[in-house]
């Protein structure tokens, strides 16, 4: 009698003696997923992202709980989307049948701006190489710089799944302070003149056609090209030709709403299951938070820098600050350039190009990452 | 890496965006004339 009340009394208390004996990184990780919950519900920061992982962060740290052991509740949505990378394809099939792609086929050379956005990236790569990380880990942490959270989790579940947790977090964290990182950066970079050159309004210029081959099209090129990265690029085609079309409304309801909504719970909540606090608490965390933010400081030099270019070779008639909206956070870049230059002078509405430099960036993160995964593989490291 | 990296994603944006300006050009936007509305 006395042994089984001992034995259940054990049972009861187990989790809060293991909390207090072996559970130090439970503990930090559990005001960190207070951290996250605080930013997401209070202060707005991608809520979306941030309440499911914070949760999922905050389940995972309860000592004992098993959510993210084999049949655990986290464990299976890990095994069912990110495991196999459908979560992020599945995402992608609904950022596509958000987007516009308009601004961009108006005046397609914005593309340019979309590649230089990606600089960060391929400074990250020979960083993350000479701190010494493994090939494959030193890709998956650069992709942080294309500021795109699907493409990084894909990139990261594919070829560094012990790594996914501080990658995608750092991403998504990053990609909610593109307001903040890059404002200082594109003032530094400017001088007052050329943060209040107007640019020509755009015309509208591209026709229906246009518009329903451009997912066909961007698809087959960059297929061809960098066919390591078809899935990622395929989806977000899928989901802008299902928009274009007009004929699957349905669908294109359905995957920019319930599907994405529902693989964005599950996607974040077996993300926060990945930041168990034994394995998430490293150096490798904190560095690669550091390189991360390297990596979009860098792709906002680059854009801005080659803005400056541009400028200089059009004779002064386009505004370098657009070249910040070359990074994938849609449409947040787009909106910090129409601020920034906004600032400067209250009647020079630069969003229409910077959405069309950022729709470039959305692309150019895609293409960026499928090229260096293609590269890869003709080296034979994937 | 680097230089193929990202020389790749630049001449892969550049070829998308000539096939982009193609594309416009094969099948530009016409002018909607003589709609209901002006009829």
């Amino acid at each position: 009698m006395f042994e089984s009340l001992q034995t259940g009394l054990y049972g009861l208390t187990s989790g809060v003696s293991y909390l207090f004996t072996q559970g130090g990184p439970n503990v930090i990780m559990l005001l960190i997923a207070a951290g996250l919950l605080y930013l997401g519900v209070k202060k707005q920061v991608e809520p979306l992202l941030l309440v499911p992982i914070g949760f999922g962060c905050l389940l995972v740290n309860i000592p004992l709980s098993d959510l993210m052991e084999p049949g655990g509740l986290l464990r299976i949505l890990y095994d069912m989307g990110i495991a196999n990378e459908v979560f992020p394809l599945l995402i992608f099939i609904g950022i596509g049948a958000m987007i516009d792609f308009g601004a961009l086929l108006e005046n397609p050379k914005m593309l340019l701006f979309g590649a230089a956005g990606q600089f960060g990236i391929f400074i990250t790569l020979m960083l993350a190489l000479a701190l010494g990380f493994p090939a494959l880990e030193a890709v998956s942490i650069a992709v942080i710089g294309a500021c795109d959270g699907p493409t990084a989790i894909y990139v990261a579940s594919q070829y560094a799944p012990q790594l996914l947790a501080p990658i995608s977090v750092a991403a998504y964290s990053y990609m909610a302070l593109v307001p903040i990182i890059q404002p200082p950066i594109m003032r530094a970079l400017t001088t007052p003149a050329e943060r209040v050159i107007k640019m020509a309004p755009i015309k509208r210029s591209v026709s229906t056609t246009t518009k329903l081959l451009f997912p066909i099209v961007v698809t087959l090129v960059t297929g061809l090209l960098a066919p390591k990265g078809l899935p990622l690029m395929g989806t977000i085609m899928l989901g802008n030709f299902m928009r274009e079309c007009g004929v699957v409304a349905r669908l294109t309801k359905a995957s920019e709403n319930e599907i994405a909504n529902i693989v964005t719970l599950f996607l974040g909540l077996a993300i926060g299951g990945t930041m168990e606090g034994h394995a998430f608490l490293k150096p490798t965390t904190l560095m690669i938070f550091g390189m991360g933010f390297i990596a979009i400081c860098m792709d906002t030099v680059a854009g801005v820098v080659f803005g400056k270019i541009v400028c200089k070779l059009t004779g002064g008639k386009v505004n370098p600050l657009i070249g910040a909206a070359g990074i994938s956070a849609f449409p947040m870049a787009a909106r910090v350039v129409q601020v920034q230059g906004q600032l400067y002078d209250k009647k020079n509405h630069l969003l229409m190009h910077a959405a069309g430099v950022n729709t470039g960036g959305q692309i150019g993160s895609v293409v960026a990452a499928a090229v260096m995964l293609s590269v890869l593989k003709g080296m034979g490291l994937i | 890496m680097m230089i193929v990296g990202m020389g790749g994603t630049f001449l892969t944006l550049w070829i998308l965006g000539l096939v982009m300006d193609l594309l416009k050009k094969v099948f530009p936007l016409v002018a909607k004339t003589g709609t209901a509305e002006n009829k």
